[in-house]
């Protein structure tokens, strides 16, 4: 009960609650590959037939936090800490073992990529990425101009994807999932992609977004494009939220952390 | 006041819970561009590197029906049917839609697990379009098989058009099974593992390449079994349309009309309730 009341107390405070993380578990069931998982490994009746064991891998442990309206905030960690299976347990593409996540609209990751095919023009990619994000025909052929043009793919776009380079596959996914108005955006670490040039396109265009009265999750390892969009950070270790507070209070204990050999 | 009141107070909703059918299938329907899209595109992805591209959904089938027709033709000798390459390329065409919309819709989701795990959209659209691009598949296939059955010397009629209500519950059919397929494997990956030995043995029990009522003809239990195959009945619906055999009876319209639209339901329901699990592992 107290701890209800304080969450109100806080939202008077911050404004309008966009995400509220409520003691949040994930965890993956894992077929144990090559050797038998033994001891530890968990097990259900109809999966060990085959004498394979299944593995849990309890990825989050209760995390909590409320993120209100406008707030960017920058999600830090090692790697492997839980810090992308958090962010698709917000937008409730991976599902909750325990507790829940509530949000106004639904939060979306910025990932399109998955939706493209590779023998497919850069053209038609745009079309069936714009449709993945749920546009309609008629806004696609809308955007089709603007996203080419901050892709800078005006000479490649008839060519089929898969000729493309690296950094140009990744400014089309990027100019495609960012052509949408989100409410709710999660990046996980897309900024790190393209050219230098590129970057600062993308960061500008990422605080475009969030000008736009929304709000922004930011995975990064870099403590540099941290700094520069987030006003708050949440600092994942180990499935667990470590600290959360303001970005430079936080980055500078998790440096010390780091710094320190732990 | 606890956190889920809290947040329903202030008009927050929990995250990825599985909307009401009624509201699923709205959702669906609103992502219909984006169905037909990724049928139309993956279809023109799979050719692209052919260089006789789009002419192999034609020739691939073909090829089957021509081995097919060979093989059981000269092995059946005396009891094959009439109008045998007629009889042949129905069979083996029609199969094949059946055949690939439950290989592929197996596969719908478990083979998609980036774009589950990545975008937000009723999952439904992932083995709806994979029958989709099945049928689109068929249709120039349609045009080899009424060659077939006009060079085999029986001429066109008005009952052809039957083929249209016919091939649309077909596609409930598979839509069905696709469905039920998509769950299925998620939940036990093995599945696929299987399921070409399912196609097979389904391939050798239609009647797709020989006349069921003379070749199982001592066992008269067993012809009878063939009035409930749903897969018979299409065949033999179809056959009895383009070659005028009138040899189905007119159950089988009834029968399988009723076949498609349970599997169509069945298949709906037991997807949209696991639609939260997709894109757990």
């Amino acid at each position: 009960m107290a701890e209800s009341e304080q969450v109100t107390a806080v939202a008077a405070e911050h404004g309008r609650p966009v995400v509220i993380v409520d003691q949040l578990h994930v965890k993956y069931r894992i077929f144990a590959g090559g050797r038998r998982a033994r001891g530890r490994a968990s097990r259900s009746g109809l999966f060990t037939l085959g004498g394979r064991g299944v593995r849990t891998v309890h990825a989050l442990k209760g995390v909590s936090f409320t993120a209100y309206a406008n707030e960017s905030i920058g999600v830090i960690g090692h790697n492997g800490s839980g810090k992308s299976t958090l962010m698709r347990a917000i937008t409730g593409l991976t599902p909750p073992a325990a507790g829940a996540v509530y949000a106004t609209t639904r939060p979306n990751l910025l990932g399109v990529g998955a939706a493209l095919l590779p023998d497919l023009s850069g053209e038609n990619n745009i079309v069936l990425g714009g449709l993945a994000l749920g546009f309609s025909k008629g806004e696609v052929t809308g955007l089709r101009d603007e996203i080419v043009e901050f892709a800078e793919l005006q000479d490649a776009i008839e060519l089929p994807m898969r000729t493309y380079s690296s950094g140009m596959q990744a400014r089309l996914k990027f100019a495609i999932a960012t052509a949408k108005h989100h409410e709710i955006l999660i990046v996980d670490e897309a900024l790190s992609v393209g050219d230098r040039q590129f970057r600062e396109r993308s960061e500008a265009r990422i605080r475009e977004i969030r000008a736009d009265a929304g709000t922004i999750f930011l995975v990064s390892h870099s403590m540099k494009s941290i700094r520069d969009t987030c006003d708050r950070v949440l600092w994942i270790h180990r499935g667990k939220l470590r600290m959360d507070g303001p970005t430079e209070k936080v980055v500078q204990a998790y440096e010390k952390s780091r710094t320190a050999g732990r | 006041m606890s956190v889920a009141d809290y947040a329903a107070a202030q008009g927050l909703h929990r995250v990825g819970a599985r909307p009401p059918l009624w509201n699923y299938l709205k959702q669906t329907w609103e992502r219909r561009d984006f169905t037909v899209a990724m049928a139309r595109f993956r279809i023109q992805a799979e050719q692209q590197r052919n260089r006789l591209g789009m002419l192999w959904l034609v020739l691939q089938p073909s090829l089957n029906a021509l081995v097919y027709g060979t093989i059981f033709g000269l092995l059946q000798a005396g009891s094959r049917p009439d109008g045998w390459a007629a009889y042949v390329v129905i069979g083996v065409f029609l199969f094949q839609y059946f055949s690939s919309s439950l290989n592929d819709g197996a596969r719908s989701i478990t083979g998609n697990r980036a774009l589950v795990q990545s975008l937000a959209f009723p999952r439904i659209t992932l083995p709806i379009s994979v029958v989709l691009e099945n049928l689109m598949a068929l249709l120039p296939m349609l045009a080899v098989m009424v060659t077939a059955v006009l060079v085999m010397g029986y001429p066109p009629s008005w009952e052809w058009l039957l083929m249209v209500p016919l091939l649309a519950l077909y596609t409930l059919f598979n839509t069905g099974i696709a469905l039920i397929a998509a769950r299925l494997t998620v939940h036990v990956r093995d599945l696929t593992q299987v399921l070409p030995f399912v196609n097979r043995m389904l391939f050798y029990t239609s009647g797709v390449l020989f006349a069921v009522d003379k070749i199982l003809a001592s066992y008269p239990w067993l012809v009878r079994l063939y009035d409930f195959h749903p897969l018979y009945q299409v065949l033999q619906i179809a056959r009895g349309l383009l070659m005028h055999r009138g040899e189905y009876s007119l159950h089988y319209w009834l029968y399988f009309a009723l076949w498609s639209v349970v599997t169509f339901v069945v298949g709906l329901l037991f997807f949209w309730v696991a639609e939260e699990r997709y894109g757990r592992e």
